[in-house]
């Protein structure tokens, strides 16, 4: 059941539950993604080719004949035919986009070869006679610290008056430590780009990215050629998740080297097995904490330290683990605290951005600590939670934000009104005093997650408006579409600055050579940034237009109006369409440009201080289980989500990102295990054997609604909030009512559950709890 | 031999229909195929990823871009339009293509058919309940698109195509081979001992797909109507080689409700609409689904070499891993299935990490034959716990003479399941997780059927105890 309340405001088109405005295209068949698009004459196609055996050594030999010589093969590319720069980090280097003398993990791109067609290049990839002189690799993060690998970033902490004594005086305490399992994307659509060489040395490379600007700049220079050659476009993407922030580059690189070399079309398209072992995913952590608390259950003192698996290379992994340590508070006050992570060097594929960027992992700590105390105590959770949260006198963060829109009270306690919390707890504690092999569990959890890239510079975009002289608009704007309706929602935005239904806005492809030097679409900040720029260059077209009609009507500027596809120009009404012919015909330009940077977010990481977040989204989840306490299974009963937007854009595309986000947050905590051998190789790089949620681990009992706000206190577009990732974190009260389905078998014993929570998991610690 | 995805694909240069894995386990690749049955045309959602052409053979192939009529959508496309049910928009035409063939079923399904017929259709971005309401909204048991009305002239031209003839398509490297007669298939394999035998091809497509194996050599089964028999009566259920799960379900299901409860969850509608009952056993996987519970209800196994038959008790054929009593050029023929007598009792259990689609960690069944209260004998065997499916002499032995009403005489029992199977750890379960689970499934077997305890599945319902 589902709750998409209609706003209750003056707007045309913003707060309507229009369809994705795709969906007609997606439902037909007729969406156009990468590997769709109709082949150019000439078309390679491109496969990379790696060492079967070993993770990590020196490069022995390489033997490629067969590869070469294979019918349809028209090239093989190593790293000496890269003629600049050989690396497609996002950050501080370190990731070769064809390795050079050595391999640091399983599968890792040794060579490209480029065919006729895809199954010869498939076939001719694995003739590749490649020996490596393997050294054993530390595939966890225990073997990380055991074989003293060097971090892949320094350690970084946050303080808050000294821990140690504040532990000391603290009348409680309570210390464990606990696995945080990482994640596949499992973005539906994997890796493809497709590269096209252009006269004069220009290449245009049509990819599956959440950052066309980043891939421009790489592949510029990679080529070693002005950025300003390289043009990068992207309509859609089938997914991403995070997955293709970072990681789209490398299959754009080989497409793009071999357009370059063979002056013909290249196509990278990866196969699933190695799209998930080639790329990387959530960064699984092992979290250390010790908690003081008094005996209501308040935290007095905290101290926590993440050891997170990076894989090879930093990539994303610096913003990922400070984002964990941004959100190891929650909704909570922490009065002494030490918040501590360590970037641990694995041979394992480098970690990436996933949808939360490190803050579920903070998250899930402190729900975890939340519940240690309250079975610690005896205590409900929820009265732990309740008691700990950000309050007038304990307001400011661990970083030194001080919340001025804390809202979590208000949410938990509708929430807890709505999903009967109190008198579903006393029905679980009558179903367990029965005794049986079920046992149930029950858990009501916030979500607080600051809104903003911490990298301040960039909170920017940019967007382009053209309006024509029949009244259509073309839009065009920094952000990419993976699927969670930004484009709608910013054309719904635009639609409402010219008083035009959102469908006479024509929504056009993501590409660098409209709007240049963009963020990635990431940090939840798609439609804040992109909307409010989108929203400029509109309002400059409009302002014109007004101008104009106020002085070709001779009518104020104040009696003009634009509603419902006509222009009220005081006493009389023209389309929408023929006043923009009519501004033409006087030369007045129909096209801008817009620009919006964040106001108020700065932070300096050196001194851990200041406002890395513009506002913060809340949210909470009530979650009911079932366990079988003979085997480990588990079944999610009832799920109740009450979240805050804002003022919501589109409620409809709003409820499909928290569902969803609450779907592929469960999945995470419970069915998702990524598997590594001692070899380090992933042992789970398919959908045979990497289990995402399907529709029947969703609960039918499941009850969505949006918070009832009065809009974002900070004047973000249209007063709403950010979506994309905190409704990710909702998952977490499923993993919580089980561990509160585990704590009731052996009262006053914190059951060690690891994350994922799958039934091996479980059961192990059934045995544990009841041992 | 070319897949019908890449055929779709490559060739047609039909893209609605996408690749998500290549290997059946995603469902952004499902097309609907319709099949003659009965003289009524029906449509089934299969993996086009790993369908290989030449099964399509007299069938209707009906793929997402066939769909919409003019620009009016169909109505399971409008109602995905309406429920917001596409997000990227990338898993929906598989979607829309199994809501189509539920669309098509007949009658107007409830919330809990529509999620396992899409329980092989993967999507990572809506969590599900937009698809789930699309299918309640336009799956209203009453067809009323082009498919219904042209299904007059579809049934005729399938009649028409699926002629009884054998089809045989050859090269200079190799052939396929669609025999409709028997014994021309059996000739056939014993004369190609080389040759891959097909039914549902959802395992052997994958030595295609991913391990990029050239099979010059392909007998399909499928069309030898006899092998497609079933069986049914009060004695014993008689099931085809090339019976597929789809077809074997409504009798399986009658010899007990825990196997109906396993097919529902053994691979998923796509999967059950290709795979067959054979198939799972020919194969040999030490974590096929079926196999466990045909041993331990005592199956016995048909085979067939050219002219000459004979007949095995099921667990006799699993030899080691990968390594099974058949000859080459020898057909997996059908098996006979007893059901169960008076005073009989049947468990079996599946453990996954995902209920749905996945492939068992431990797959647990039992046949327990009472006197009164007490156990006279029992059938005991496992899947995922040695390298073949296997029965537990041990755990067997030590179960004839225990009594239902004294927990104490189980132990005995739980613990030989240790002597009986050596588990291996992989990426589905560890070695002690698989053990642990073992035992404590007998124990819940035998709580059960004592009724010791109710409440005693997160999934599916078990009735009666003994």
């Amino acid at each position: 059941m589902v709750t998409a309340r209609r706003k209750p405001i003056a707007t045309d088109t913003v707060g309507l539950a229009l369809a994705h405005d795709s969906a007609a295209l997606h439902v037909s068949g007729a969406a156009t993604y990468i590997d769709d698009m109709r082949e150019p004459e000439g078309l390679l196609h491109v496969v990379p080719g790696f060492a079967r055996e070993g993770a990590r050594g020196k490069i022995k030999s390489i033997d490629l004949d067969a590869v070469r010589s294979y019918p349809g093969v028209i090239a093989v590319y190593t790293h000496k035919d890269i003629p600049g720069h050989n690396d497609c980090s996002p950050s501080i280097g370190g990731d070769p986009i064809l390795a050079v003398d050595a391999i640091e993990f399983h599968s890792q791109v040794i060579f490209a070869v480029a065919a006729v067609t895809r199954d010869a290049a498939r076939r001719a990839a694995r003739l590749a006679r490649i020996e490596i002189a393997a050294e054993k690799p530390a595939v966890t993060v225990d073997d990380a610290v055991a074989m003293k690998t060097k971090d892949v970033l320094p350690p970084y902490e946050f303080r808050r008056r000294d821990v140690k004594p504040a532990l000391k005086a603290s009348p409680n305490r309570f210390g464990e430590t606990f696995l945080i399992g990482g994640q596949e994307h499992f973005y539906l659509e994997g890796q493809v780009s497709m590269a096209i060489p252009e006269e004069g040395g220009a290449m245009t490379v049509y990819t599956s990215t959440q950052h066309p600007t980043e891939v421009q700049h790489l592949m510029a220079r990679m080529l070693g050629i002005p950025d300003a050659l390289v043009t990068c476009e992207c309509r859609r993407m089938g997914g991403a998740f995070g997955g293709k922030e970072s990681q789209a580059a490398q299959w754009a690189a080989l497409a793009v080297l071999t357009a370059h070399h063979t002056g013909r079309p290249a196509k990278c398209r990866l196969d699933r097995d190695e799209d998930m072992t080639m790329t990387g995913k959530r960064h699984d952590f092992r979290a250390t904490y010790e908690a003081g608390f008094d005996k209501t259950g308040r935290v007095t003192a905290v101290d926590v330290e993440f050891l997170s698996r990076c894989g090879y290379s930093a990539d994303l992994s610096g913003p990922i683990n400070d984002r964990t340590m941004f959100h190891a508070d929650n909704t909570y006050f922490y009065p002494a605290c030490r918040i501590a992570t360590r970037r641990l060097k694995t041979h394992t594929v480098s970690n990436t951005a996933f949808r939360g960027f490190g803050g579920p992992q903070g998250m899930i700590f402190s729900e975890r600590m939340m519940d240690a105390i309250a079975i610690k105590l005896g205590l409900d959770p929820l009265d732990v939670r309740k008691r700990n949260l950000y309050a007038k006198g304990r307001d400011v963060t661990p970083y030194g934000m001080k919340l001025e829109d804390n809202i979590a009270l208000d949410v938990i306690e509708q929430l807890e009104a709505s999903s009967d919390y109190r008198a579903r707890r006393e029905a679980v504690n009558a179903f367990n005093a029965k005794s049986g092999i079920l046992r149930k569990g029950l858990a009501l959890t916030p979500v607080k997650f600051g809104i903003s890239f911490t990298l301040t510079h960039l909170n920017q975009a940019g967007a382009l408006v053209h309006v024509y002289t029949d009244g259509s608009v073309h839009l065009n704007h920094g952000g990419t579409e993976m699927g969670q309706g930004l484009y709608t929602k910013v054309a719904q935005v635009v639609a409402e600055e010219f008083g035009i239904t959102a469908g006479r806005v024509r929504i056009t492809a993501t590409t660098t050579a409209k709007v240049p030097n963009t963020s990635a679409t990431a940090a939840s900040s798609g439609s804040d940034l992109n909307g409010m720029a989108a929203k400029a260059a509109a309002s400059t077209i409009k302002s014109r237009l007004v101008a104009f009609a106020a002085r070709n009507w001779k009518v104020a500027k104040s009696r003009i109006r634009f509603e419902k596809g006509q222009v009220i120009i005081g006493n009389q009404s023209i389309s929408f369409g023929d006043l923009a012919k009519k501004a033409h015909q006087a030369r007045i330009s129909l096209s801008s440009t817009g620009y919006y940077a964040t106001p108020k977010v700065a932070w300096d990481r050196d001194k851990a201080k200041g406002r890395p977040f513009y506002y913060f989204a809340y949210g909470a989840a009530c979650a009911e289980v079932t366990i079988d306490t003979l085997t480990g299974e588990m079944r999610t009963d009832r799920v109740d989500i009450l979240h805050d937007v804002g003022r919501s854009l589109n409620p409809a595309l709003d409820i499909g990102q928290i569902e969803g986000g609450f779907v592929q947050g469960m999945g995470w905590l419970t069915t998702e295990e990524l598997v590594f051998d001692e070899q380090g190789r992933l042992r789970t790089h398919a959908p045979s054997t990497y289990k995402i949620p399907c529709a029947s681990d969703v609960p039918e009992d499941f009850r969505v609604k949006l918070y009832e706000s009065k809009g974002n206190r900070e004047n973000t577009i249209h007063r709403s909030k950010a979506v994309g990732e905190p409704p990710l974190m909702l998952g977490i009260a499923v993993w919580s009512a089980i561990f509160n389905a585990l704590a009731g078998l052996n009262p006053g014993k914190v059951p060690p559950l690891d994350a994922p929570a799958t039934a091996e998991a479980i059961l192990r610690a059934v045995k544990a709890v009841q041992s | 031999m070319q897949t019908v995805l890449d055929y779709l694909r490559l060739e047609e240069k039909s893209r609605g229909t996408k690749e998500g894995c290549n290997e059946g386990d995603c469902g952004a690749c499902t097309v609907a195929l319709g099949s003659l049955r009965n003289g009524q045309i029906v449509y089934e959602p299969v993996n086009a990823c790993i369908l290989l052409m030449g099964q399509l053979d007299g069938k209707d192939l009906v793929a997402v871009d066939d769909l919409a009529d003019g620009n009016t959508l169909h109505p399971v496309q409008q109602a995905m339009v309406d429920m917001h049910g596409a997000q990227c928009g990338f898993c929906t035409p598989g979607f829309i293509m199994s809501l189509f063939t539920l669309y098509h079923a007949g009658h107007r399904p409830t919330r809990q058919e529509i999620v396992d017929h899409i329980a092989g259709n993967l999507c990572r971005c809506t969590g599900y309940r937009p698809i789930v309401d699309a299918g309640l909204a336009s799956c209203t048991g009453k067809a009323i698109d082009k498919w219904a009305r042209g299904a007059k002239s579809a049934t005729e031209t399938l009649s028409l195509l699926n002629d009884g003839s054998d089809l045989m398509i050859a090269d200079g490297h190799g052939f396929l081979a669609v025999p409709s007669n028997p014994d021309t298939l059996a000739t056939l394999a014993a004369a190609n001992p080389d040759a891959t035998i097909v039914a549902g091809s959802t395992d052997v497509s994958l030595w295609i797909t991913k391990q990029l194996r050239t099979l010059p050599k392909i007998i399909h089964i499928g069309a030898v109507q006899s092998l497609h028999e079933i069986g049914d009566t009060p004695q014993r259920l008689s099931l085809g080689a090339a019976v597929t799960y789809a077809e074997a379900e409504p009798h399986l299901t009658k010899i007990d409700h825990d196997i109906g409860e396993v097919l529902r969850r053994l691979g998923s509608k796509q999967v059950r609409a290709s795979g067959t009952v054979g198939g799972n056993i020919a194969n040999g996987s030490p974590i096929g689904d079926m196999p466990p519970m045909l041993i331990a209800l005592g199956a016995t196994l048909h085979l067939r070499h050219g002219g000459t038959t004979r007949q095995l008790p099921l667990e006799d054929f699993f030899l080691a891993y990968g390594k099974q009593d058949r000859k080459p050029g020898e057909l997996v023929w059908r098996v006979d299935i007893p059901k169960l007598k008076a005073g009989e009792h049947f468990r079996g259990y599946k453990i996954a990490k995902r209920f749905d689609q996945d492939i068992s960690a431990v797959m647990a069944a039992f046949k327990f034959t009472l006197n009164g209260r007490d156990i006279e004998t029992a059938r005991v065997a496992f899947g995922g716990m040695a390298a073949t499916p296997k029965r537990a002499p041990y755990t067997e032995k030590a179960l004839a003479g225990a009594s239902l009403d004294d927990a104490s005489t189980w132990s005995a029992a739980i613990s030989a399941l240790t002597d009986d199977y050596q588990p291996i750890s992989d990426m589905r379960a560890s070695a002690a997780y698989r053990r642990d689970v073992a035992q404590s499934l007998l124990r819940k077997a035998l709580m059960e059927i004592s009724g010791a305890a109710k409440d005693t599945r997160v999934t599916g319902i078990r009735g009666e105890a003994a």
